[in-house]
C-alpha cells in the first residue's frame, strides 16, 4: 500500500461514513453508539492511512473497526438487551452479497428515519446533518446559530425520541411513500436555503450532496431529481452573490459571465431527466424550471417573464403558499411593468404569513425605487430592513439601498 | 409498544371540521383495532366540569373542584394500544373519529432500558 494524502483520505471517510453509521444503527438500534463507535474507526483510519495507504476496500476496513469497537462497548454493558444487539452485529455478513437493490440501502432508512414526520422541524434538520452528512456539533451550531450545547441537547433528546416513541427504522412502505419523501426533500431544501443566505454557503453545498445520495439511492422519483437540479441550477450563481464584504450582490448586478456553466448544464440535465417520465409536475421541478429560466437568461431584460409568470401560477395550484403568490407578483412587475407589480403586491394578503416577513416590504419598495418614487420608496426599505434577519446579509443590502436613496445624487 | 392515546376535544377543529364520507364511526374503529389485537383497553371521559383535582402540599391535603389546567382542549377519553412502532400507532390514531375535528395525542410508555 502506497502513503496517502490526508485529502484523500478524508474524502474517502466522507463518501463510506454514513453507510456504515447506517448499518450499525441498524444492528444495536442505538444512535449514538453507532455514531460514536464509527467515529472512533474514523480517528484509526486518519492515524493509520495516511502511514499505510487506503485500503482496498476502505468500507470494510471501517465496518469490521467500528463493529469490532461496538461489540466491545456492548460487552462491557453485559444486559440482556446487549446480548441481542451482539448477536445481530456478528451475524451480520461482512459484505452484503447478491445484487444491490438501493431500497434496501441502510442509507435510505437513516435519511428517512432522521425526516419522521413526528420529529420537529429544526430538530430533522439537526439529526440529517449529524447522523447523514456527518457534520459535527460546532458546524452544525454555527451554521444554524444556536449554541452548540442547545445543539448537543436537541440532538439527544430527538435520539430519545426516536427510541421511546418507537419511530421505525425504515423506508416507509409504498402507501406512505409519496408523503414522506415530501418531508425528507423539505429537509434538504431546508438546509440548502439556510446555507444559500450566508457567504459560507457550506450547508448549500451539503444539501447538494445528500440530494445526489437521494438520487444514487431513488433514481425514479422525479422530485428528487428535480430537487437536485434546483439546487445545482442555484448554486451555479455562487461565485457572484455575494461581493467580497460578504454583502449580497443582486442578481442585475452579478457578472453572469462568472456563473457555473458546468453546473447550469449539470442542473438542466436532471431537470431534462426529472421532467422525462411525462407525470405532472410535482412543486421542485416546477420551481427549478424557474431557476433554469434565470440561470439561462442573458439579463434581467431578457429573462422570459412570461414564461416565469405561469411557471408560478403552475406552482400556486401544486402547493399553494403566501410566499409564491409574493414572487409571482414580482415576476408579474418585471413582465408587465413596475406598477402593475406595485398593484400585485397590493393584492396580497397582508394578514397571511406575509405579515412581519421583510421581502413584502422589500419587493413594494424596489417597484417604488425603480419608478423613482424615493420617499415612498425609503419608508418601504426601512419596514423592510426591520423586519430582516437581524445583521443578517439580507438587511445589509436593505440599508444599502436606504443609503443610496438618502444620499445626496451625484450626476 | 405501548402508547396512551388521549382523545382530545377541540371546540374551534370541531366546529372547522368537515365530514367525509369515508370517515369511520367509532363502531367501526372499535372493531378494527379489536379484532387486530391492538387495542388493551380505553374508554371516554366525563366533562371536566366532573374532575377533582387532589394535590399534598407539606402534608396538607388540597382537593379542588376542576381540571389543573383550564383551556379550550379537553381530553374526552382514551385508548391504550399495542403497536409494532409508531408509524401502526398513527396509521391507527388517524382512522379514530375524533381525528376530523378534535386531535389525538400518542404517549409511549415509559420504559427503563432506555
Amino acid at each position: 500500500m502506497h502513503r496517502a494524502t490526508a485529502a484523500a483520505v478524508d474524502t474517502t471517510v466522507a463518501a463510506e461514513r454514513a453507510a456504515i453509521v447506517a448499518r450499525l444503527i441498524r444492528l444495536t438500534n442505538d444512535w449514538t453508539l453507532a455514531e460514536d463507535c464509527v467515529q472512533d474507526a474514523i480517528e484509526r483510519a486518519l492515524l493509520q492511512w495516511p502511514r499505510e495507504g487506503i485500503p482496498r476496500s476502505p468500507a470494510a476496513w471501517l465496518t469490521t473497526v467500528a463493529r469490532h469497537r461496538a461489540l466491545d462497548v456492548l460487552r462491557r454493558r453485559q444486559n440482556e438487551q446487549t446480548k441481542l444487539q451482539q448477536l445481530a452485529i456478528m451475524q451480520e455478513p461482512d459484505v452484503t452479497l447478491g445484487p444491490h437493490d438501493p431500497m434496501s440501502d441502510d442509507r435510505l432508512r437513516l435519511i428517512f428515519t432522521c425526516c419522521h414526520p413526528a420529529i420537529a422541524l429544526d430538530n430533522r434538520v439537526a439529526l440529517t446533518l449529524k447522523t447523514v452528512a456527518g457534520l459535527s456539533t460546532t458546524e452544525i451550531a454555527r451554521a444554524l446559530l444556536v449554541s452548540e450545547s442547545t445543539l448537543s441537547q436537541r440532538l439527544l433528546r430527538t435520539k430519545q425520541k426516536i427510541a421511546n416513541a418507537a419511530i421505525p427504522y425504515r423506508v416507509p412502505p409504498d402507501e406512505l411513500l409519496a408523503e414522506r419523501m415530501g418531508g425528507v426533500l423539505a429537509v434538504l431544501y431546508l438546509i440548502f436555503n439556510e446555507g444559500y443566505r450566508q457567504p459560507d454557503d457550506h450547508l448549500a453545498t451539503e444539501a447538494r450532496r445528500l440530494s445526489s445520495l437521494l438520487v444514487e439511492l431513488m433514481p425514479n422519483e422525479d422530485e428528487v431529481r428535480a430537487l437536485l437540479a434546483l439546487i445545482t441550477l442555484q448554486l451555479s450563481r455562487r461565485a457572484t452573490r455575494f461581493d467580497q464584504a460578504g454583502d449580497l450582490v443582486p442578481i442585475e448586478e452579478q457578472d453572469r459571465r462568472l456563473w457555473d456553466e458546468a453546473l447550469i448544464d449539470e442542473g438542466r440535465e436532471h431537470l431534462r431527466r426529472a421532467t422525462a417520465s411525462r407525470r405532472p409536475p410535482g412543486p421542485y421541478r416546477l420551481q427549478a424550471q424557474i431557476a433554469a429560466c434565470h440561470a439561462t437568461a442573458t439579463d434581467t431584460r431578457t429573462t422570459p417573464w412570461s414564461t416565469i409568470v405561469t411557471l408560478y401560477d403552475a406552482l400556486l395550484v401544486a402547493q399553494p403558499s403566501p410566499v409564491i403568490m409574493l414572487n409571482r407578483a414580482i415576476a408579474i412587475g418585471f413582465r408587465d411593468g413596475y406598477r402593475a407589480g406595485l398593484v400585485e403586491l397590493e393584492a396580497l394578503d397582508p394578514t397571511s404569513s406575509l405579515a412581519g416577513y421583510y421581502l413584502l416590504p422589500a419587493a413594494r419598495a424596489d417597484f417604488l425605487r425603480r419608478l423613482h418614487r424615493h420617499d415612498e420608496a425609503r419608508r418601504a426599505y426601512e419596514t423592510a430592513a426591520r423586519l430582516a434577519p437581524a445583521d443578517g446579509p439580507e438587511q445589509r443590502l436593505l440599508r444599502r439601498r436606504l443609503t443610496e436613496l438618502t444620499a445626496p445624487r451625484e450626476m | 409498544m405501548k402508547y396512551m392515546m388521549l382523545v382530545i376535544a377541540d371546540p374551534d377543529a370541531a366546529a372547522a371540521a368537515e365530514p367525509r364520507a369515508d370517515d369511520w364511526t367509532i363502531e367501526q374503529w372499535l372493531d378494527d383495532v379489536a379484532r387486530r389485537g391492538k387495542r388493551i383497553t380505553g374508554s371516554q371521559l366525563c366533562p371536566t366540569s366532573d374532575a377533582t383535582t387532589v394535590q399534598v402540599s407539606r402534608g396538607q391535603l388540597l382537593v379542588s373542584d376542576g381540571p389543573f389546567v383550564e383551556s379550550k382542549e379537553w381530553i374526552c377519553g382514551f385508548d391504550i394500544l399495542e403497536c409494532d412502532d409508531l408509524d401502526e400507532a398513527i396509521a391507527i390514531a388517524a382512522r379514530h373519529p375524533q381525528a376530523n375535528g378534535g386531535k389525538l395525542e400518542l404517549r409511549p410508555f415509559w420504559t427503563d432500558e432506555v
